[in-house]
């Protein structure tokens, strides 16, 4: 027997084809069978189990390319399926996880382990990312090909950079070879070593070590020009300058295969709210001066930056009750990356179908996969979401297993209601207790 | 000897830095401390301010003369003091701070005196802790009350701080004195210079509202004040200046680049001196120009005052009631 859904009375958004309409959608069997304005208008509604959106908007699920859990090896902080309810809270209907685990993620069997673990538990779809080096070491490139078998959607050393530009050139040949995606960090690790904010006024105040942007930039340049030497498929995981975005512009202008991420924190923090020493806004890049958020913001608009992502990052007490520079690094985010970024949208510096596209079409395209379109046939990995609803973060409401949203008390608009993963509903938010 | 009134000095339960307090807060300190100065010079150095009251130093990084500072100052004023240095404590022991201060707290101490080689550490304790916390130096923020006796010891000799020109010379960038001197200096009306090589210094030195020098001649041409810094030897080495050596020929107080300073110009130095490397002897052990000893001096009697100005909130019953 057929499974079907209708979804009625929405406002449909689909960036890849730039939808912006009033319609329904049609779900059978946990893809999209039929989508239009007129869908519904006067159908029959018997049949089907029908969602009246009442006019909120419809959008493909959310992407969000920068996941690091603890799992395995820290459940503590976060497990798959922890994880993926703050996801699904967030209207994220595909994590790409990040290699940085323990133990890492450069064997084919711990991709393995990563697809059926997160089969067996998480409610959201979760594509693995597997490391670039052996053990995340920057000395010797992992099984690239073998991995990709697997299942791995990219290769990556997380939040590290490969310091040897020996090794990074080997490894991006390497991919290139196999079309496998590189993920970079791009943080020059001599540079900013022992440093824990941007370097700046405000740092030097505070007496916290700190490193220059161009640490960052350094970096950024250096592996457009290997990319230029191996033609490997390159994606630099998050940025956070002006002076990054401006080489990543005109790398592209010159035909590379470069793309680049933002944090949603970048878009919506600079460097002044790490205020007196709070750790929870202690990230990795830093976050930056009010010009640098700027540019962030005018890359996401312009279409210079391709994707926002979460980079979320769940920490303990443990890790975060600590002074400043001894304290970790990281933030969540799955649950917040669809109002913070919605954000700039609201401030007026980009539309919302920009803003959507970032989070669903460009993620999908860079990764090759299936999904973040409401095209016939697509999964029906949906949001549904008011953008406008008003909403203070609660760190205590939020679903991730850790505690260290940078955005306590932050005030923002719009949220998902609902979520579906292959048409099965993942997250109702009228029928959660909170 | 007038005994000084009870009113109120600080309006915070902490002394945290010198950033929060205000011109007036910081005279009132100053005025206190010329009370304890004379005090401290009597016969009878006992008073009962702080009698009954529990004092605890708690020192991550060693320290002489700060530790020793505070504690006489306690003892003065007639408190219980306790130190806690890092070898004997549980945090060697894995202990994490919060933990350690949260369990000295459960021992219902007044007034904890913190130093730890971290930034804002003492201010995380602060937010945990319901006694009073002094800072005596975190990582490269504050040391307020280094600031307030190097103010003292500059008020007492030239009796006021408008328009005198205060050069501070050394690794700032790396200095919690030089950054609380910085903003007491600038509050109060002084003309601030920062004479160092440019690995010494943070890129952005010129924000806090001073003016930056990297030839030490044309930093002290005309100065009042020369208030050198401590040079951490393992900062030496090639990582921030090439050699001892080649430091002191450039940034090294001597007889020579000290005559480019205003006659008569006082020498400081927050302590413990590298002789050779940061000061020459022979200018640091020189009593006509150098105040180096009498800093320590006001040192005790600077404690005592924050001591002293901190235990009226406390009778006041805003901090550590039942």
């Amino acid at each position: 027997m057929k499974k079907r859904i209708a979804f009625v009375n929405a406002r449909l958004i689909d960036p890849a084809t730039k939808l912006d309409a009033k319609g329904g959608v049609l779900v059978e069997n946990g893809k999209i069978a039929d989508i239009g304005p007129r869908l519904f208008g006067d159908a029959d509604r018997s049949d089907p189990e029908v969602i009246d959106c009442k006019g909120l908007v419809l959008a493909p699920g959310l992407i969000d390319m920068r996941v690091f859990t603890g799992e395995p090896g820290s459940e503590h902080r976060e497990t798959l399926e922890s994880a993926s309810r703050a996801a699904a809270a967030g209207g994220v209907t595909t994590m790409v996880v990040m290699p940085n685990t323990d133990p890492v993620i450069d064997e084919p069997s711990l991709v393995d382990f990563i697809t059926r673990r997160a089969a067996a538990t998480a409610s959201v779809r979760v594509l693995p990312m597997a490391a670039l080096t052996r053990g995340l070491a920057g000395e010797t490139m992992t099984e690239i090909g073998l991995l990709k078998e697997a299942g791995a959607v990219a290769f990556t050393d997380g939040d590290r950079t490969v310091a040897n530009a020996r090794v990074m050139r080997r490894a991006l040949a390497y991919a290139s070879t196999f079309g496998a995606l590189v993920v970079g960090h791009a943080e020059d690790p001599e540079l900013s070593a022992g440093a824990a904010m941007n370097e700046g006024e405000f740092a030097m105040r505070l007496g916290i070590p700190a490193a220059p942007s161009m640490a960052e930039t350094i970096a950024v340049e250096r592996d457009i020009r290997l990319v230029e030497l191996t033609g490997a498929r390159y994606h630099f995981g998050q940025i956070s300058c002006r002076a990054s975005l401006d080489a990543i512009v005109e790398a592209k202008r010159r035909g590379l295969p470069i793309t680049c991420g933002v944090s949603a924190y970048h878009l919506a923090l600079n460097e002044l709210d790490v205020g007196s020493y709070y750790t929870f806004r202690k990230v990795k890049p830093p976050l930056r001066s009010e010009a640098d958020r700027a540019a962030m913001v005018e890359g996401v608009a312009s279409g210079a930056i391709d994707v926002i992502v979460s980079s979320h990052d769940p920490q303990a007490a443990d890790t975060k009750r600590l002074p400043f520079a001894q304290a970790a690094f990281g933030a969540t985010g799955l649950e917040t990356l669809l109002p913070a970024a919605l954000g700039i949208h609201h401030e007026g510096r980009a539309t919302l179908m920009r803003v959507l596209e970032t989070l669903t079409l460009t993620p999908a395209r860079i990764l090759d996969i299936r999904a973040g379109t409401l095209a016939k046939g697509a999964p029906a990995d949906l949001v549904l979401f008011d953008p406008d609803e008003p909403f203070v973060v609660d760190a205590a409401a939020l679903r991730s297993r850790a505690r260290n949203t940078p955005f306590e008390g932050r005030k923002f608009q719009g949220r998902a209601r609902m979520t579906f993963v292959g048409g099965e509903c993942v997250f109702d938010r009228a029928k959660e207790k909170r | 000897m007038t005994v000084p009134s009870d009113h109120p000095i600080l309006h915070t339960s902490h002394l945290l830095g010198i950033e929060g307090l205000s011109a007036g807060e910081i005279t009132g300190l100053l005025d206190l401390a010329e009370h304890y100065v004379a005090f401290n010079r009597g016969a009878d150095r006992k008073a009962a301010i702080l009698k009954g009251r529990t004092l605890i130093n708690l020192f991550f990084e060693a320290s002489t003369r700060t530790q020793s500072s505070f504690e006489l100052a306690g003892k003065r004023l007639g408190a219980d003091v306790l130190n806690m240095s890092v070898k004997t404590s549980s945090v060697a022991k894995g202990e994490t701070l919060i933990d350690t201060a949260t369990t000295l707290n459960a021992m219902r101490p007044d007034i904890l005196v913190v130093r730890h080689q971290d930034s804002g550490a003492v201010e995380l304790l602060s937010r945990k802790l319901d006694c009073c916390v002094v800072n005596a130096g975190d990582g490269s923020h504050e040391h307020p009350t280094q600031a307030l006796l190097d103010a003292l010891t500059i008020r007492r000799r030239r009796g006021s701080f408008e328009g005198l020109i205060v050069a501070i010379c050394g690794d700032v960038l790396h200095s919690r004195v030089a950054r609380s001197n910085i903003r007491l200096l600038g509050l109060m009306g002084a003309r601030v210079r920062l004479i160092a090589p440019r690995t010494l210094l943070p890129g952005d030195a010129e924000r806090f509202g001073v003016e930056v020098f990297h030839d030490m001649k044309k930093g002290l041409a005309g100065a009042d004040i020369v208030m050198m810094l401590r040079l951490q030897l393992e900062r030496m080495a090639g990582a921030f200046v090439p050699s001892t050596r080649e430091y002191f020929h450039f940034y090294g107080l001597d007889r020579e680049k000290l005559a480019y300073a205003k006659p008569g110009a006082l020498v400081m130095h927050p302590g413990p001196m590298n002789r050779g490397v940061e000061i020459d002897s022979d200018v640091a052990d020189d009593i006509e120009v150098s105040v180096i000893q009498e800093q320590v001096e006001m040192g005790v009697a600077i404690r005592m005052a924050v001591l002293d100005a901190l235990s009226r909130g406390l009778a006041l019953g805003g901090r550590n009631t039942p």
